[in-house]
């Protein structure tokens, strides 16, 4: 027998029970399917995350409170309390050529009459707007005579703003109310493109005196923003930072360090090591379905072997090897999930185009993820065809005819 | 040349020893024309499934052109089956959803013959079973037991073996198709092939030039067929 019979038998077997192979394979299908959506959705969170953090400024450098641990931007942000307003003020005098920016950012309930939002309010000086890179789309940023002076005043992003007022009114001199205080707005930004998990244009920006003492009664900063005049000076900056905040500390040890100084770089392989995380479990969660799948094929592959015992008795008399049955039967196992694999591919493809057409995520389908789910829908084939191929070549050709 | 000796066959429904077969012996030479003839359950079948290398002997020997049939592995007795062996079975055992030529052309995928020649070879051997040509392409859960067992004697001849094993081949047929399936084997058996046919009806039987009578697992008579009936197609 070789090997177009072989495919030929096999495609006559499998089509002359369509309804069941088909639903056998529909398993296999959603398994693959949805692995690669969901390989398509981590891999495009993952890629709109490393654009967003590099289109949040280009030589910048980040000081965050909590210790400095191999970059783990999360280890110890609930004591986020270490950075001080005082800390920015010594980084922009006693380091030359840079911005600094310091913040203290919360989330609020925002109030208009008839609406309100959960958003993200930044507390920050005139400087933030230069170094995150906004540009304001109509009205005007925060002044340093506003954060002298403490004012009401909020800059608005373009998310924010439809949330609150609705698409294509000008927020420009409405009034917001944050924790009972009344902000005026006075600027919006330029839109910076909202992509995945990551919402750029989601937020309130506010003189950061209004924001520690009005709102949240308190005077450390959450971060400060610094920016390096020069990619080449930035690791040089970097140790600058470092060294002076030790000594502000009066810390001698850099590895306990109280706060840890950053760069996109990396941020881009923390994110990217969280989106990593991610993505492999949506893969797994997914991958289960496709165990699921497998275990539908060796259920149909038994079946079938039952029913076509005296089949099976018939080819052995006839000359089939115990090879030839194994092989006619494991093909059949493979060629279901290969049918199902592909599918699943295409399907996985229009999975991850509604997404990103309906939920506004990006997504990218990889071809590493194709790859691997055509290989997984072959070992599922042959891990649970070889079973019961196994099976029906061992059965005893006499007892086979027999059977009823 | 088939030779058997002292074969017997036990089964053990529920536990219990069922004596199937109990010493049979016979030797069978190249182009012999021998009907096994007996009643119902006396365990005919069970003589052309080990004749046929299919099931093995509980005891006993079986020397198939001189060689040891026990000592052969499976592979080998599938060669054997596969290269020498024509069987037609009492229950046809034809795969339903299959069309006719298809269920014929069977055994030649087995063999490694290329699918033009399948196809025209099994044409070939339904022309010489008798088979209705309009009805090549029918699937063969569509046609009556009559046609069955032509299609099963067709396959039985597809691939040219040396030796046809045909259990009740006109069991299903009346006696005008029957006699054209008995002159068919005689014409076989003319052109050298070893022929063994199973029957209960001595009518068959009589067109075989040797019967050997079996009853109760045991030769009752082997002799040869003094007034052969001779069918002339
Ligand atoms: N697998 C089996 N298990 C138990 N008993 C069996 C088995 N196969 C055959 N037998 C018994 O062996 C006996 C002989 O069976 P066999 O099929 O050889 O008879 P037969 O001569 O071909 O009969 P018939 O003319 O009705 O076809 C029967 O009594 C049957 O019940
Ligand atoms: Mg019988």
């Amino acid at each position: 027998m070789d090997y177009s019979d072989l495919l030929q038998e096999t495609t006559f077997a499998l089509l002359s029970n369509k309804v069941r192979s088909g639903l056998t394979i529909l398993g296999i299908v959603i398994g693959i399917g949805s692995v690669i959506a969901m390989i398509a959705i981590g891999q495009g969170a993952q890629n709109s995350i490393q654009a967003s953090i590099q289109s949040i400024g280009s030589n910048l450098i980040v000081v965050m409170p909590g210790s400095q641990r191999s970059g783990v931007v999360s280890a110890g942000r609930g004591s986020a309390t270490t950075l001080t307003q005082a800390d920015a003020d010594a980084i922009a005098s006693d380091i030359s050529g840079v911005a600094v920016a310091p913040d203290i950012t919360k989330r609020y309930q925002v109030i208009v009459p008839g609406q309100n939002t959960n958003t993200q309010v930044i507390g920050t000086t005139p400087e933030y707007v230069q170094i995150r890179k906004y540009d304001i789309a109509e009205g005007s940023f925060i002044t340093s005579d506003q954060v002298r002076s403490m004012a009401r005043v909020a800059v608005i992003g373009p998310t924010t703003a439809s949330d609150l007022f609705g698409d294509g009114v000008d927020p420009i001199g409405k009034i917001v109310r944050i924790n009972g205080i009344d902000f005026n707005i006075i600027g919006i930004t330029v839109s910076k493109g909202s992509s995945g998990f990551l919402n750029q244009d989601d937020f309130l920006i506010i003189p950061i005196t209004t924001a520690q003492h009005l709102l949240a009664g308190v005077d450390y900063v959450s971060t400060i923003s610094i920016q390096a005049p020069d990619q080449n000076s930035m690791a040089d900056i970097q140790q600058q930072i470092t060294d002076l905040l030790l000594a502000r500390h009066r810390i001698s040890n850099p590895q306990s360090a109280d706060f840890s100084v950053m760069n996109q770089a990396d941020i881009v392989s923390t994110a990217s090591s969280v989106t990593n995380t991610f993505t492999i479990l949506l893969a797994s969660v997914a991958g289960i379905s496709l165990i699921v799948g497998g275990i539908g094929i060796m259920n149909m592959m038994l079946t079938t072997v039952t029913e076509r015992t005296r089949e099976i008795g018939l080819r052995k008399a006839i000359g089939a090897k115990k090879r030839d049955i194994n092989l006619q039967f494991l093909a059949e196992a493979i060629l279901l999930t290969f049918a199902g694999g592909f599918l699943g591919i295409v399907l996985g493809f229009l999975l991850s185009l509604l997404i990103s057409n309906f939920m506004g995520m990006a997504t990218q389908v990889s071809l590493f993820s194709i790859l691997l789910a055509f290989g997984v829908s072959a070992i599922i084939g042959i891990v649970f065809g070889y079973y019961p191929a196994q099976r029906a070549s061992k059965l005893n050709p006499i007892e086979a005819l027999r059977y009823e | 040349m088939i030779e058997i000796k002292n074969i017997t066959k036990s089964y053990y429904p529920g536990g219990v020893e069922a004596k199937v077969l109990k010493g049979i012996s016979f030797t069978i030479k190249d182009g012999e024309f021998v009907a096994i003839m007996g009643p119902s359950g006396s365990g005919k079948s069970t003589i052309m499934h080990i004749l046929g290398a299919l099931d093995s002997p509980s005891s006993g020997e079986y020397f198939l052109d001189g060689k040891d049939v026990s000592k052969f592995s499976d592979d080998e007795l599938a060669d054997i089956r596969k290269n020498k062996i024509g069987f037609v079975f009492q229950a046809f055992n034809l795969l339903p959803r299959a069309t006719v030529v298809r269920n014929v052309s069977l055994p030649l995928i087995y063999a490694g013959i290329p699918k033009k020649e399948r196809e025209e070879r099994a044409i070939k051997a339904l022309r010489s079973a008798g088979f209705d040509e309009s009805r090549f392409y029918n699937l063969s859960n569509q046609l009556s037991g009559g046609q069955m067992q032509r299609v099963a004697i067709a396959r039985a001849l597809v691939n040219s073996p040396s030796l046809i094993l045909a259990d009740e081949p006109t069991g299903n047929l009346d006696t005008k198709t029957g006699d054209i399936v008995l002159g068919t084997f005689q014409r076989l058996n003319a052109e050298g092939k070893t022929v063994v046919l199973i029957t209960h009806e001595p009518y068959v039987a009589e067109h075989a030039e040797r019967i050997i009578h079996i009853k109760d697992g045991s030769v009752l008579e082997d002799k040869k067929n003094e007034n052969k009936r001779v069918i002339k197609l």
